[in-house]
């Protein structure tokens, strides 16, 4: 595949744009523990954006990994899971905001910090949705990807760690044409006290329609279903 | 799981200030007011409450599923959770519960999620997120679409394996089974009985729900 693009987003940074339908994007953790926080929604029509309860329910999954694909609340395909070297990205634990960050890292001026000044999830979402024409409302829950979280039989959580080893790739091709937006702020429920946020490759690569034997495509009749709904809003958008 | 997390309630129906029953399939949107207790009531047993919560000040502020397992570290509701907004705010607080045990990471049912799960010709039935639209529509101010995020499915059960699957078990509710939530701000409830056909979430029986607050 061709490259298009390369930007390398740094550890806290926030990222956005549109991804035509049939580009990748490859996410590459390049030191190992990155938290690549995501949200999606439909370019042509705004109000359709990525649901993760659609997403989980209908692929019988509380992970992402490859052969999933990310589903919108018109249960349309929006992208699709084409590699992953890691086996589980987190759909569940969100992000963390202003207060959070403060509470967990300690207080950091701008004056003294200046360009290592913290960062978090929650405001990187409204600046660079909000860059997009995209206001509070628009935002929703978030994929974290690059990292897990187990849980036990009462439901009670864990941060997994070392997920993700330097070097580990995701790439998601696009089915629509998607405003994409991405922040590398840590997990929320990362243990670690210290604020380390790990940078991120961002790589965009020219893609090719998916054959009718795809295997995101194929994974399960609901992913063809949701593949269907796609191609009719493409001709008939909107339905 | 249910029987230690079962906790009643000491307040009585006689006393509510509120107490209203809606049908199968029906919607409900209502003011509740900082302090004031809500309760949910199944009243029939099995039937999922599929639940939204707003600031009664500021839409944009709103019930937010990841906010609330992020922060209880935990994936299940139950008496002691505090039910979070998008602004990191508690907007609501679960004071009792007799049934142990509610889902917020399964959503709710719409007539494009049932395509794809069950097939394209299945548009056509009732779904709890035209309830949402159309109980949103007619609150007016504003309310759109945007507002209808990941929901809290009381009275559902919907376990998450330690290989990461998800499955779903048949509705939790035993007949009379309650939940019941402390205000902490001034919020507007939206609730769908679940009209759900094509799954065991109702025990394929869709049934009533009766709402109650006190002050």
């Amino acid at each position: 595949m061709k490259t298009l693009y390369e930007e390398h987003l740094p550890g806290g940074g926030l990222w956005s744009a549109v991804v035509r339908r049939h580009s990748v994007l490859r996410l590459t953790d390049l030191e190992g523990g990155v938290n690549a926080g995501l949200m999606l929604w439909n370019f042509a029509q705004p109000s359709d954006r990525l649901n993760l309860p659609d997403t989980l329910k209908a692929q019988y999954t509380a992970k992402l990994t490859r052969g999933h694909i990310l589903m919108s609340d018109m249960g349309r395909a929006m992208a699709s899971l084409i590699t992953d070297t890691v086996g589980w990205h987190d759909p569940l634990g969100g992000h963390a905001n202003a207060a959070d960050v403060l509470a967990k890292y300690g207080e950091k001026s701008y004056q003294t910090a200046r360009n290592d000044w913290r960062r978090n999830a929650h405001d990187n979402f409204l600046i660079e949705a909000g860059k997009q024409g995209l206001g509070p409302r628009d935002l929703t829950a978030n994929i974290n990807f690059f990292s897990r979280l187990d849980a036990d039989e009462e439901g009670k959580l864990s941060f997994h760690p070392d997920n993700s080893p330097a070097g580990s790739v995701v790439e998601l091709r696009a089915e629509m044409d998607l405003i994409v937006v991405l922040t590398t702020c840590q997990h929320p429920l990362d243990p670690n006290p210290v604020y380390a946020p790990r940078p991120l490759l961002i790589t965009l690569l020219q893609g090719e329609a998916p054959a009718p034997d795809d295997f995101c495509r194929t994974f399960r009749g609901e992913n063809a279903r949701s593949f269907a709904l796609t191609e009719r809003f493409l001709y008939l958008p909107s339905h | 799981m249910s029987a230690l997390n079962y906790c009643e309630s000491p307040l009585s129906p006689d006393k509510a200030t509120v107490d209203q029953t809606i049908g199968a399939g029906d919607g409900w949107m209502h003011l509740i007011k900082a302090g004031q207790t809500f309760r949910i009531l199944d009243v029939e047993g099995n039937q999922a409450a599929d639940t939204l919560f707003y600031d009664a000040a500021d839409f944009s502020n709103r019930y937010s599923a990841q906010d609330t397992v992020q922060r209880q570290g935990a994936l299940y509701l139950t008496t002691g959770t505090r039910l979070m907004s998008s602004e990191g705010d508690t907007l609501l607080t679960i004071t009792a519960d007799t049934c142990g045990r509610h889902d917020t990471i399964g959503g709710a049912c719409a007539t494009e999620s049932n395509q794809v799960r069950y097939a394209l010709e299945k548009r056509w039935m009732h779904a709890c997120r035209d309830t949402f639209m159309l109980q949103l529509i007619k609150w007016g101010r504003g309310a759109s679409k945007a507002d209808i995020t990941n929901n809290i499915n009381f009275f559902m059960n919907v376990p998450v394996t330690p290989d990461g699957g998800l499955s779903f078990a048949d509705g939790v509710g035993a007949v009379g089974s309650y939940v019941e939530m402390r205000a902490e701000r001034d919020v507007v409830a939206l609730v769908s009985s679940c009209p759900q056909l094509n799954n065991p979430c109702n025990a394929w029986n869709p049934t009533p729900l009766r709402f109650l607050i006190w002050d």
